[in-house]
């Protein structure tokens, strides 16, 4: 891990352009933090996340688990005294450590989103149960659930027949659009 | 008076939230509420969309938007995490920022801001109207203790679901379970976070965090969970263990109890952990409610 010791005060303005956020607000309260239940299991907290975007760690940042431990839950938005939507941030990140190539391979959830929205951009709609047997296959614990899989079938709610969008060129231009997005720079919004 | 409405299911309501959809539509059918699914709706795209692109995040939701305002009715999406996005596409469709104006662009249509988009609850206590329901009810829940969880994508954030004053401490799922004569608990995670699909990527993470849910709710003294999300409810369902979870159960199921519909006993079957068997176990009014043996 490269590890930049001077302050690099560019990348905070890059993610606050890009996310809206007032990040130089932010006087360390921890109070965002004190709402966020995956914190305590994460590499750093999301005030100290917000603290390295200050230092402009961007490697750090990126490559942290702490952003993929983040459920976009929204409790530490509705504290921060300064109004700073952290989950907002944590987006940015997110989809800058994706397109960066730098989420970390053992972490599960950047190939769950992956899966997830692959599954959209096939039929419009997700079919739980095969987004659910594809994530098990690449991660290597489709059988572990066998027991939950024969449960959800015997009560239904495994469709045998995945139902689709009618108007797929739509969704496909969307995805189109959204892929280009990413080419030019992620739309501030 | 019939009520008219857009209905969002949501790839959920399809799925493992089969028996939501299922006493959705049937509590809605006894409060006359027609419901009309939205002609040729998408996956809202859920956390996930939102997590990897920006655009596409807001972009699924917006063409449900558009679908719903060629309906011209007012839209209710009982899953919290449809909802969320909904509204999260209206809000930039609104500012007509930036983004606001690449989604209609992208989307070709012009938004027009004529329709409302509301959840279950707010359609039974705004709408309908608790004394409504209160009418309906034939089968008092008498004395039963829940604690109601609303989770997060229900209520927050306050700027885009407008639930200012609601966020902190949400009260209409208490209001509701006590017009069916139940006892809603006080308890202060109401509206703490079930997981999400930590469940799936982060799996001892999302069982630390439901254990703590459901702890407070025992602690509060409440006999079961209440949610009005699928990803909720299957969350506490699977990680909360059998034999120290509290039994779950979608709010309309409830109600479909309380109006004493025949088909409840079935949507109760059809929960990945069947709540009558933790019931079974706790003398009270719960187990009677629920003829358990
Ligand atoms: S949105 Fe993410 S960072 Fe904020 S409290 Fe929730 S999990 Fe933590
Ligand atoms: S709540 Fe806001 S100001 Fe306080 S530490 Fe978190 S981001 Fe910084």
């Amino acid at each position: 891990m490269t590890q930049s010791h001077c302050v690099d005060l560019q990348w905070q303005t890059e993610i606050t352009r890009l996310s809206g956020q007032p990040i130089s607000l932010c006087y360390q309260c921890q109070r965002c933090t004190s709402g966020c239940l995956p914190a305590a299991h994460a590499d750093y907290t999301p005030n100290q996340i917000i603290r390295l975007i200050q230092y402009g760690a961007r490697e750090r940042v990126l490559r942290s688990r702490a952003i993929w431990l983040c459920s976009s839950c929204y409790a530490c938005d509705v504290r921060c005294p300064n109004g700073i939507n952290i989950s907002d941030v944590m987006d940015v990140l997110k989809e800058m450590a994706i397109t960066g190539g730098l989420a970390p391979l053992e972490e599960n959830a950047p190939l769950f989103h992956r899966l997830f929205v692959k599954d959209i951009r096939r039929r419009g709609r997700v079919h739980e149960a095969v987004l659910m047997a594809r994530y098990k296959l690449r991660t290597g614990t489709l059988w572990d659930d066998l027991p939950l899989a024969l449960r959800l079938y015997r009560r239904g709610k495994l469709p045998v027949l995945a139902s689709t969008v009618k108007q797929k060129q739509t969704i496909r231009r969307l995805f189109h659009l959204a892929e280009s997005s990413v080419k030019g720079g992620r739309t501030d919004q | 008076m019939i009520t008219r409405l857009s209905y969002y299911p949501g790839c959920s309501l399809k799925a493992t939230g089969l028996e939501y959809d299922l006493s959705a539509r049937a509590v809605c059918r006894e409060l006359d509420v027609e419901l009309t699914e939205v002609e040729d709706w998408n996956c809202c795209g859920a956390t996930s969309a939102h997590s990897l692109n920006s655009f596409l995040g807001l972009s699924l939701p917006a063409r449900n938007l558009a679908q719903v305002q060629k309906g011209g009715l007012d839209v209710v999406a009982p899953c919290a995490a449809c909802y969320n996005r909904l509204r999260h596409a209206e809000y930039h469709l609104r500012r007509h920022g930036r983004m606001g104006t690449l989604l209609e662009k992208s989307l070709g249509f012009v938004f027009e801001d004529r329709v409302t988009v509301l959840t279950l609850p707010d359609l039974f206590v705004r709408r309908v109207g608790l004394e409504t329901v209160l009418h309906r009810v034939t089968n008092k829940l008498n004395g039963l203790r829940l604690a109601c969880f609303y989770g997060c994508l229900l209520v927050r954030p306050p700027r885009i679901t407008g639930a200012i004053g609601q966020a902190r401490d949400p009260d209409l799922l208490d209001r509701l379970v006590a017009s069916l004569g139940a006892e809603p608990v006080q308890w202060s995670y109401k509206t703490e976070c079930c997981g999400a699909s930590q469940a799936l990527t982060h799996p001892e993470v999302a069982r630390a965090m439901v254990s703590r849910l459901l702890e407070a709710a025992r602690e509060a003294g409440a006999e079961a969970v209440v949610t009005a999300c699928p990803l909720c409810q299957s969350n506490l369902e699977m990680h909360g263990s059998t034999e120290t979870g509290l039994p779950s159960f979608y709010f309309t199921e409830l109600m479909g109890l309380a109006f004493n519909l025949p088909e409840a006993q079935r949507w109760f079957k059809m929960h990945l952990v069947d709540p009558t068997r933790c019931l079974a176990c706790c003398r009270g009014s719960a187990s009677t409610l629920l003829e358990c043996k």
